[in-house]
């Protein structure tokens, strides 16, 4: 078996992919502006929501209880989507997803498929396994487009392209789709976009989707978009295919009242997604005549089994941890290595590899805390990232001189003496380095901090040495 | 009141000038203060750097270096949040059931500097004299860790001579995040730079937080463009007198 989130197993670690990221001024604008564009309508969206608090414990109450049933509730949802005509197919890795994928469209003599909101997809590398199988994939969320034609990869788990703007797209769109003439509003682009994909909804026969909930007591599946080119995708093709990872399921349709409200505001303050597609199986004469759901675990069941760790798949990708993100609004999504950005990537990427890969990641954060705020299922992320760090640390993967600075340090804290003769210790060991009472230059792993700051050096006199000596005097 | 100081270790390595402010503001209110020259540190860097075991034996030491405390002060926001999120888990850990009660019982005895003035001590007036303009930032574990809020401002608001400045995006973190700032130092420097933008924006002298550790960050930058704006614990300022100015 081979887990695998996209390419995330050859990625570099998060420090020295951000930097690249961050000699990049058009990207680290481009981020900064969209995020604090959705920011300010997440959080007047979510402002207006007397109930917000509330809808959020429903909602984790919610997935909490599913993933303790979650073997029950994939059952009640297999025999559901069987009873309604789909057919169900389990997949433990994204090899297996990858392959009944191909069988399928294969099986219909397919030599394209036309896609839509499908990141899971990403996670298990369909578009490569597809392409090497003679199937031309073809994105048709207008953000997965962009993405596609540049060659480029997602960067935000909501808004893919979120790191390039509109004259950026332009520019491609010219370019790729051979147009000689292009306005440069964003109806103009939408616009281009949409000719050029008219035409793909109508001649290509197979459609792949993903999806955000799986309803277990129906079997039903359900995808929010914004443009219609997902209905397009969903309604159009006479095979469906949706991959869905095993965590999205919800036990009943009543079950969306909660999350409907939570994942438009949260994802891009929105009250509703425009289009919210819902299907159970198939119905003679209208839409898909064959459809397929893959469940996909790769990794999740492994998540599971940790009660510090389960938390991780009650997440409905909403992105509002990305976009609050401090981390993620200077480096944008590349710097993660994998489909899942920001935060939620953080934790689930090197859970979904077993803390095998990615283990740089559960590092990328400075703890600040945002993300759990905004959390629309209330995801304590930080309290997952210090799980993994402790993870790391206790596999022996942390570096030797950071594990002997914590060795002296923990040494150091076992009692108030030791304390003062560490403290003592350091004034010695600082001398070389301090030119009028400042640091400017460390050796090693501290020339990180002096990379960028200044250190005032350790006084010549602690707090307890300055009490003692207070003591003292006030004594005689 | 009696007062037991927790200066923090690093507070008390680093920035000793912060635990005599606190002591200064203390005893002029008419408080008495006691240091345990026992404490050493919470175990926040252990903690959040994967290091629980480590920091699984601070705490014990906490614990019984402070057990007889009435009140604990902590001038360090972070430290405090520490103990307040993740003391009850690393007992709750714990094979022995006394360390979960130890620590239910000296929880709500622990104030941050601003909590004990505010909440506890009811003095938001502290006497203090400070003529400089100065800008408040607003560190994510007072934030967020103990929703200490608009205490720090209360405080400010009081002292003699003070022009407060606001700072935009005050409550954006400024990415020092402790062994963050080492391990991912470029990025940390990205959120440091707007930071640092920010309050040279502001005009301030001085820029003040409830965390040295954020302040040394910041304060190393400041330092390092030769900015001529000051980092001070909100401590410093609210200890400083026309007599003894910080
Ligand atoms: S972790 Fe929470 S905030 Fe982040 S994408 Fe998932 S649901 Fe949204």
């Amino acid at each position: 078996m081979s887990v695998r989130v996209g390419k995330a197993a050859e990625a570099p670690t998060f420090a020295q992919a951000a930097r690249g990221m961050l000699g990049n001024a058009q990207l680290r604008h481009n981020v900064r502006h969209a995020t604090d564009v959705i920011r300010a309508r997440r959080a007047h969206a979510v402002g207006e929501t007397a109930d917000w608090q509330q809808l959020r414990d429903s909602a984790r109450a919610i997935k909490d209880h599913v993933l303790r049933h979650l073997d029950t509730y994939l059952e009640q949802f297999e025999t559901a989507c069987k009873a309604a005509g789909g057919k169900v197919h389990w997949a433990r890795d994204a090899d297996e997803a990858n392959t009944a994928i191909v069988d399928i469209i294969r099986s219909h003599g397919g030599t394209e498929v036309i896609k839509v909101k499908t990141m899971t997809s990403d996670e298990t590398g369909l578009n490569p396994a597809l392409e090497a199988a003679g199937i031309t994939p073809i994105e048709t969320d207008l953000a997965d487009l962009i993405i596609q034609l540049g060659a480029d990869k997602p960067s935000h788990i909501v808004v893919p392209a979120l790191h390039r703007n509109k004259a950026e797209i332009r520019r491609l769109f010219m370019e790729k789709m051979q147009l000689p003439e292009l306005g440069e509003r964003a109806e103009d682009l939408a616009g281009a976009a949409r000719r050029y994909l008219r035409e793909r909804f109508l001649r290509v026969p197979v459609g792949l989707s993903g999806a955000n909930f799986a309803i277990a007591e129906s079997g039903s599946l359900c995808v929010v978009e914004s443009e219609g080119n997902g209905r397009m995708c969903l309604s159009l093709p006479k095979v469906l295919v949706s991959l869905v990872g095993i965590e999205k399921i919800i036990p009943t349709f009543g079950d969306l009242e909660v999350f409907l409200q939570l994942l438009g505001r949260s994802a891009t303050g929105e009250r509703m997604n425009p289009y919210n597609s819902i299907w159970s199986g198939v119905t003679a004469g209208d839409g898909p005549q064959e459809f397929h759901v893959v469940l996909l675990d790769n990794g999740r069941t492994g998540v599971l089994t940790e009660p510090e760790t389960r938390p991780t798949l009650a997440c409905i990708r909403c992105g509002a941890c990305l976009n609050i993100c401090p981390v993620y609004r200077q480096t944008g999504g590349h710097a993660y290595g994998s489909i899942y950005a920001g935060p939620i990537g953080a934790i689930l990427t090197p859970q979904l590899q077993s803390m095998k890969h990615s283990q740089s990641l559960p590092f990328a954060s400075t703890l600040c805390g945002a993300c759990y705020e905004v959390c629309p299922v209330k995801i304590d992320i930080p309290e997952i990232l210090l799980h993994l760090r402790n993870k790391v640390v206790k596999s022996g993967g942390a570096p030797l001189a950071e594990r002997l600075a914590m060795r002296f340090a923990a040494r150091a804290f076992k009692n108030g003496g030791r304390l003062e003769s560490a403290q003592k210790l350091v004034r010695i060991a600082q001398k070389p380095y301090v030119h009028s009472g400042s640091i400017e230059r460390l050796p090693g792993m501290l020339a990180n901090w002096t990379q960028f700051r200044d250190l005032a050096a350790v006084p010549a006199e602690s707090f307890r040495q300055w009490w003692a000596a207070r003591q003292n005097k006030e004594k005689k | 009141m009696n007062v037991t100081l927790f200066i923090t270790c690093y507070n008390d390595t680093l920035f000793p000038a912060t635990g005599k402010a606190v002591v200064a503001v203390l005893e002029r209110l008419g408080h008495t203060v006691d240091f345990p020259q026992a404490q050493t540190c919470c175990g926040q860097m252990h903690y959040n750097t994967g290091y629980q075991n480590d920091a699984r034996h601070m705490m014990m030491h906490f614990l019984k270096v402070f057990r007889d405390a009435e009140i604990v002060c902590v001038p360090s926001a972070s430290c405090v949040a520490m103990m307040r999120e993740h003391f009850p888990k690393m007992a709750a850990a714990m094979p022995d059931a006394a360390v979960g009660r130890d620590v239910t019982a000296m929880l709500p005895r622990v104030y941050e500097f601003c909590e004990l003035l505010v909440d506890k001590l009811r003095s938001v007036d502290t006497g203090a004299t400070f003529p400089h303009t100065v800008t408040l930032h607003s560190t994510c574990h007072s934030l967020r860790g103990t929703k200490i809020g608009e205490r720090p401002l209360q405080l400010l608001r009081a002292v003699r001579g003070l022009s407060y400045v606001e700072l935009p995006q005050a409550d954006q973190c400024c990415g020092f995040g402790g062994t963050f700032s080492i391990k991912n130092a470029d990025v940390s420097a990205a959120l440091l730079s707007d930071k640092v933008r920010a309050i040279l924006d502001t005009q301030a002298e001085v820029c003040t937080a409830v965390d040295n550790s954020c302040l040394m960050h910041i304060g190393g930058a400041l330092s390092r463009q030769r900015a001529g704006v000051r980092c001070l614990h909100l401590a410093e300022i609210l200890a400083s007198t026309s007599g003894e100015p910080a």
